[in-house]
């Protein structure tokens, strides 16, 4: 797979809920390439060496040249790339990392996100579309105004508040919705924050489905340069894997947070 | 390209018998073993490349919280992960071989007989231009540090390396020290080739809602823009000190950071936390520093070594406006 150092240029930028964007850049290089799972490391301004480095990205949905990114504002990285318009440019390297593994016969694809962690989940929505496999998205998120909804299938909500559907957790709804019987032959794929992962192992290892999780680790350069994104392995030779070069996709079983 | 004839500026320089091809370099710990970036650099641009720090057995590294931005830098705490000399000479050196640059293995132990040992062994491939030691990585308990702070262990590590091996032997040194000439005297007394400094400065950062260090190994290594006027510092003292060759290393970002570590004495600079941010940046900084020796009307990049004047300029608010 080849890696892409792009000057991509912004077509919009929209508040989707609140503190939340989502940003459509033209990076004809790295759509054409991108899968489902992987991210692009961006630095917010070539010209400027602050913020120094590059902020990674799940790769949100591609449409032709196009990568859409969905973030929320917590950092200075963050807050200038909530600031660009149209025309302004951001400098992207990708795609990186693993896509998430469609090899295998799925029934049921079950999509667990909790908040922000719906990032990369149209793009994969749509190619499990392709492959004709039956989609059940679970959103969690705070409160209804921050459910994210656009471009996934068969939502079910759940919200901290209960604002919007089930009041609890994701995977509250997720233990739910196995235990209704209509989900032959799930996988579980998981993005989210950690302790939420962390629940969602627990839950896919109780029930033995098959899990494949998409992390966040802080990370340098994306590219397997600076070691900097550990995450622990579960067995195997080596004690620890990559989040940006082993994933940022990995079956849950393969790793311990 | 301009179509003119510009007249060529010599850019190589020799340590030993070998020919480094410019004074740009990658350094250890900031490019992997070179082959993970191939997509987006032409390494064969370079001086040469400085390998991450190998021990004799693969080393898993610090636990997570490895990585923090800091103002105009990163701290690092990795722990010196890496594969373990034996796996780079199967898996990683047959590539680096033909990589078109002279590759220089950087060694990192927590014994004197461990640097021996891997010496020894990387003695006997082809394709190594010369060795790094690193007596200074400031996030391993044992070793590291504990001899790059130490004159005297310094010394030893050079004076025990220095028979082994005909190729050039460089000394990596810490800035976390008081007079870092010392150890460039120490170390060029013992037969070393030339000294690279600096690595990173011992830093720390905590996050004030949690009250919580960052890093897991609570300090860790500053790197980046930050560090760049301590490394001019600590190269402008060494250099004045010894009379090898001096790799100059910290904040780069540019040619004319590069030329800067030049004119305060280093013959040539590592390029380091920049790549994680640009991973081609060290190949445009090569050509950069061409152009802007053309354009100085110097000849041979040699020229620039040392070449910083006795008297300050005063004028240099302007620059920053």
């Amino acid at each position: 797979m080849t890696m892409r150092h792009e000057l991509a240029r912004v077509i919009t930028s929209r508040e989707v809920a609140r503190g939340i964007i989502r940003l459509a850049v033209r990076s004809p290089l790295i759509a054409a390439t991108a899968l489902p799972g992987q991210f692009v490391n961006v630095r917010v301004d070539h010209r400027s060496l602050y913020p120094l480095l590059r902020r990674p990205f799940s790769v949100s949905r591609t449409d032709g040249e196009v990568c859409e990114l969905l973030f929320n504002v917590v950092g200075p990285g963050t807050e200038r790339l909530a600031a660009k318009r149209a025309d302004d440019t951001i400098d992207m390297i990708g795609p990186l990392g693993k896509p998430f593994c469609l090899d295998h016969e799925i029934g049921t694809a079950v999509i667990v996100a909790g908040g922000l962690g719906v990032a990369p989940f149209p793009f994969l929505t749509a190619a499990l579309e392709k492959k004709g496999a039956r989609i059940l998205t679970l959103l969690g998120a705070r409160t209804r105004a921050m459910v994210i909804r656009d471009h996934l299938t068969d939502v079910r909500v759940a919200t901290d508040d209960g604002s919007e559907g089930l009041k609890g957790t994701v995977v509250d709804l997720l233990e739910r919705t196995l235990s209704g019987g209509q989900t032959p032959n799930p996988k579980i794929f998981g993005c989210g924050p950690t302790p939420m992962l962390r629940a969602l192992s627990a839950v896919a290892a109780a029930r033995d489905i098959p899990c494949e999780l998409s992390l966040e680790g802080s990370m340098a350069c994306g590219v397997g340069l600076c070691q900097g994104c550990p995450v622990e392995r579960t067995a195997g030779g080596r004690k620890y894997a990559l989040v940006c070069t082993d994933g940022p996709t990995f079956e849950s079983t393969e790793i311990t947070l | 390209m301009s179509a003119t004839a510009e007249p060529a500026v010599k850019t190589s320089f020799r340590i030993r018998d070998v020919e480094f091809r410019n004074r740009v370099f990658v350094a250890s710990g900031t490019f992997g073993y070179g082959d993970e970036t191939r997509d987006l650099i032409d390494i064969s641009r370079l001086g040469g490349i400085f390998t991450k720090s190998l021990s004799w057995k693969a080393r898993d590294g610090n636990p997570p919280g490895r990585i923090v931005e800091t103002a105009g830098g990163m701290l690092n705490s990795i722990g010196l992960a890496n594969i373990g000399v034996h796996r780079f000479i199967e898996e990683k050196l047959p590539k680096l071989r033909t990589c078109g640059t002279a590759v220089i293995a950087n060694i990192a132990a927590s014994s004197v007989d461990e640097y021996a040992d891997v010496l020894r062994l990387l003695e006997e491939q082809e394709g190594i231009a010369g060795y790094e030691i690193n007596v200074s990585c400031p996030n391993v308990k044992e070793g590291g540090l504990n001899f790059g702070t130490s004159c005297e262990r310094t010394g030893e590590i050079t004076r025990r390396l220095r028979p082994l091996t005909n190729r050039p032997l460089i000394v990596k040194l810490t800035p976390n020290v008081t007079h870092v000439s010392e150890f460039a005297r120490t170390v060029e007394g013992e037969g070393a080739d030339a000294i690279s400094l600096i690595n990173t400065l011992i830093g720390m950062s905590v996050d004030v809602r949690t009250r919580r260090p960052r890093l897991s190994t609570v300090t860790g290594g500053l790197s980046g823009p930050a560090i760049k006027p301590v490394a001019l510092a600590k190269v402008y003292e060494a250099a004045r000190a010894v009379a090898i060759p001096v790799f100059g290393v910290g904040g780069i970002t540019s040619a004319e950071d590069a030329i800067e570590f030049l004119l305060v004495g280093a013959t040539a600079v590592q390029v380091g936390t920049m790549n994680f941010v640009d991973p081609g940046i060290s190949a445009t900084i090569a050509a950069d520093m061409a152009t802007f020796a053309r354009a100085q009307g110097v000849r041979d990049m040699n020229e620039f070594v040392g070449a910083v004047r006795a008297n300050p300029d005063a004028s240099v608010i302007q620059s920053w406006l």
